[in-house]
């Protein structure tokens, strides 16, 4: 072979072209059948993309160059495009997902907002704002990271050629698919499972891709070990596929309907659900970001995992212990007892590797800690693992099944919600963004630190407004639903609970929205920090960590 | 790294298996992962404890199950629960504790899991059909403190029952005893079911035993969503005759 390769259309982008022309006909075909207009337009989104598709990869085609490099001067030529696009879409979708959850808690507040319409009604906005911060920012955030994350501790380019842009490309079509669905009525009524079956088929695709395109990347590596942050992203990558599947089981009615039947049912159904749901908190919302607490802490800190040690009791113990905790969601409910008793003992007993890995995250700071005072991104990451312990106290102490009797079925669940969501998961996310951004765009540091400052206290303030009103909210309510007179008689009808929530529903939406602000304060900087010239300065990042 | 040499490896040398090989890392991840779940999944669906023996659970009729069909659309789960839990206070206020066999035809479960509304487990028959016309249209016209949304597009828009036999049909695969007969005549017995004195009332109850049948909307001749939500609403927790049923036979 000679030096000079020529430009030839690789299997994959025949392949590929070829298969999305013939998802466009027959979405067409679909469309033209369908029985109600909310699926014909969806099988046209999916005819606009797949075609959308073929013409990204033709116009790539010619952009180009006839061989990419797995290397560069002996450094990998690391992959940044699908990053740099979940990153940003991570952020449209906070902003999205912020303001959703904005206006349902002004819906609470004051029902006039949902508007008399069907598109604005509580009902098919609350599954929108809970998809889209969850899914679609979280899902994006974790995409990001762990694509840089991969490259980065396997110092190897991420695997396949169009593979990493099908799986952002298409995550985020599957988020427009579900979302404009809500809107339109089109949902299982599975919380945080609404997506209908041709768009949980379709995630099924792009996941095994995503898993594929993270194992392919961990096989090219030059370091003998696999770093601790991989092992929970695979964790997270695996049990998520595992869960989609076993919770999703439908059979449509047609393919020509978006309706189908799970084919679980009651009592077995919930029990499913709940396996599911819980572990969409275990490996979504917390085996995904510790993965970026073991990652991106260690580097901003510039300081090695605390514990090796630790590190693999947290993640066996984790793995183990939270599939067992999801009859938590339904105690005193028609699920047997014996059920209910397991899932109990095992959320008690998670309270100790979720701590393992709290107390991991902060030691890492040892030696480091006056540079809380100074680094803001930093602050924000470490108070996130703060947060991370409070919900993780309080979900085993919810979990205990006198308390859960008071807190269940009301807004002390979404407090804790809340302080999971707002103070970990966010928080992480905005740390691993700052972090992430001016790694990958070639920039020494964010455009403003005080901005990052500014974000963190008026969140910080909307985030203790927020759950605050959520305790007072729900131990109240729990307490006026089980009150009784002198007499013996219930003491407050339903409807008075739900109009002495009120000061407390205004509240969460001003904390919501302070919250929201300082969200947008972060976009801010960061268009501010892509677009400034200043390059990195060689040799300002840290060594990597690699597997110790 | 640094470990001094020695002849039994240590559990975290022996560690190094899953640090060094992807595949048994995943291996081992799925098998961490799946223990858990088997044991408290499995059982639900062999033990035959799991739901109670009672008399009374009929599958939902076509006009029910399109309202089902909007519960679902409209994400009423969201505010609403149906599942009361044997506590004092939930039974006094909303009637007997659920049974797992009360929901063991739904496909999916809709017990919810926040009551920003009250739970609906025992709604049915609690409110005349013209009080869920007005309170669906307008909450607050009979509960003027209420916060739920307004639902006035359901008693506008006409219900689309032309293809609710598909839907039986796939339920019945699912389990659901609906028989050949009832799939056929679906379409039929929703429009009897919403409708007055219709002449085909009792061949629609021989199917359906006890299931109401009237003119949910005072609309007559127009069967509206907001009907057949009714229809649905009106079923709610009436199935079981608290009366004859024998807690301590069911005792789990
Ligand atoms: C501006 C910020 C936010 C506001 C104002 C907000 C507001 C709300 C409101 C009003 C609800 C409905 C509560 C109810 O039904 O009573 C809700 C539910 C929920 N939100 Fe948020 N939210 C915000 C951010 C987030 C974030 C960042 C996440 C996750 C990463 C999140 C996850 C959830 C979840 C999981 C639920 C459902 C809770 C349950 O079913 O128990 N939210 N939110
Ligand atoms: C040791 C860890 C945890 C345990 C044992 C736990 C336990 C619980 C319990 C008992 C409930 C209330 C269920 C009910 O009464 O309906 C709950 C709800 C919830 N928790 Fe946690 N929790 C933990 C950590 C977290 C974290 C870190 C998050 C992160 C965001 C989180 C998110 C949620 C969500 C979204 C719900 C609401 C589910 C729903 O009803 O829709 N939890 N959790």
């Amino acid at each position: 072979m000679n030096g000079i390769t020529e430009k030839k259309l690789s299997f994959g982008e025949l392949g590929l072209s070829f298969v999305l022309a013939l998802v466009a006909v027959g979405a067409i075909f679909v469309a033209a059948k369908a029985w109600t207009p909310e699926f014909a337009f969806h099988a046209y989104l999916f005819a606009a993309a797949a075609i959308a598709g073929v013409f990204a990869i033709g116009n790539r085609y010619f952009a180009r160059p006839a061989q990419t490099p797995q290397e560069i001067d002996g450094k990998p030529n690391y992959n940044f495009g699908p990053v740099k696009f979940a990153t940003l879409a991570a952020l449209f979708w906070g902003i999205a997902g912020f303001t959703v959850g904005l206006y349902i808690a002004l819906e609470l507040s004051w029902p006039i907002f949902n508007l008399d319409l069907p598109w604005t009604s509580f009902g098919r906005l609350r599954p929108l704002h809970t998809s889209a911060v969850i899914f679609a920012f979280g899902g994006n955030v974790l995409l990001a990271t762990s694509f840089y994350v991969v490259q980065r501790t396997c110092r190897a380019r991420l695997a396949g050629d169009l593979a990493p842009w099908f799986v952002v490309l298409g995550y985020n079509f599957f988020i427009v698919i579900a979302g404009t669905g809500y809107l339109l009525g089109i949902t299982q009524g599975k919380e945080y499972a609404e997506p209908e079956w041709y768009s949980d088929s379709w995630l099924t695709i792009v996941w095994v891709t995503y898993l594929l395109v993270f194992l392919g990347t961990l096989w090219k590596r030059k370091e003998p070990h696999i770093y601790v942050a991989n092992w929970f992203y695979l964790a997270f990558i695996v049990t998520v596929a595992v869960l989609h599947l076993g919770n999703n089981a439908a059979i449509p009615v047609s393919i020509f309907s978006s309706k189908s039947y799970i084919v679980w049912s009651g009592v077995q159904d919930a029990m499913i659900q709940w396996w599911y749901g819980h572990n969409a908190v275990g490996f979504f919302l917390t085996a995904g970001f510790l993965a970026i607490v073991y990652y991106f802490i260690p580097k901003r800190a510039d300081r090695p995992v605390y514990s090796y040690r630790l590190s693999i009791i947290h993640f066996w113990a984790l793995i183990f212990m939270y599939i067992w905790a999801g009859p938590h969601h339904l105690h005193y409910t028609a699920l047997p007892d014996w059920a209910q008793t397991l899932g109990m003992t095992f959320s008690i007993m998670l309270w100790m590797p979720s701590w393992g890995g709290m107390i991991n995250g902060l030691m890492t700071l040892s030696g480091a800690w006056d540079k809380l005072r100074t680094d803001p991104v930093l602050r924000m990451m470490v108070v996130s693992v703060a947060f991370y312990g409070m919900a993780t106290f309080e979900g085993p102490m919810m979990s205990i099944k006198s308390v859960n009797s008071l807190s269940h079925y009301t807004d002390w669940g979404i407090g804790h919600v809340h302080s999971g969501a707002l103070g970990w998961v966010a928080y992480v996310s905005f740390g691993a963004i700052y972090c992430l951004v001016p790694w990958l765009w070639n920039k020494r540091e964010v455009y403003s630190l005080k901005l990052v400052n500014w974000h963190f206290w008026v969140s910080t303030i909307g985030i203790v407004f927020y759950i605050s009103a959520m305790w007072v909210a729900g131990i109240m309510q729990g307490l006026m639903w089980r009150a009784y007179t002198a007499l013996g008689f219930l003491e407050y009808s339903f409807v008075e609970t739900s109009e002495a929530m009120h000061p407390m529903y205004i509240i969460r939406a001003l904390g919501g929205g302070m919250f929201l602000i300082g969200a947008i304060i972060m976009v801010y900087n960061i268009y501010m920090t892509i677009r400034s010239p200043e390059p990195a300065a060689l040799g300002t990042r840290a060594a990597l960590v690699p597997g110790e | 790294m640094t470990h001094p040499a020695s002849h039994s490896p240590s559990l975290w040398q022996r560690h190094q298996i899953f640090e060094k090989n992807s595949i048994i890392l995943v291996i081992g991840i799925l098998i961490a992962i799946s223990i858990g779940g088997l044991v408290e999944v499995l059982p639900l669906f062999y033990l035959k404890s799991t739901i109670e023996k009672v008399d009374g659970i009929r599958p939902l009729t076509p006009l029910e199950l399109t309202g089902r069909k909007i519960y679902v659309r409209e994400g009423c789960y969201n505010c609403h629960s149906q599942m009361i839990r044997p506590l004092r206070d939930e039974v006094e206020r909303y009637g007997h504790y659920s049974l797992a066999a009360e929901s063991m035809y739904d496909h999916p479960f809709q017990w919810g899991s926040k009551r920003t509304g009250p739970d609906l487990a025992r709604v049915g028959g609690k409110y005349s059909d013209d009080w869920h016309r007005d309170h669906l249209r307008n909450p607050r016209s009979v509960v003027p403190a209420s916060i739920m949304p307004g639902y006035p597009w359901l008693e506008q828009n006409l219900v689309d029952i032309s293809h609710i036999g598909e839907n039986m049909a796939v339920l019945a695969v699912e389990g659901v005893p609906y028989t050949a007969d009832m799939i056929k005549s679906a379409v039929s017995d929703a429009k009897t079911q919403g409708s007055a004195d219709d002449a085909s009332t009792a061949d629609f109850t021989k199917r359906y035993p006890k299931a109401i049948s009237r003119d949910l909307g005072g609309n007559v001749g127009r069967l509206t969503e907001a009907d057949a939500l009714i229809a649905y609403l009106q079923l709610l927790g009436t199935q079981v005759d608290f009366k004859l049923y024998d807690d301590k036979a069911n005792i789990r």
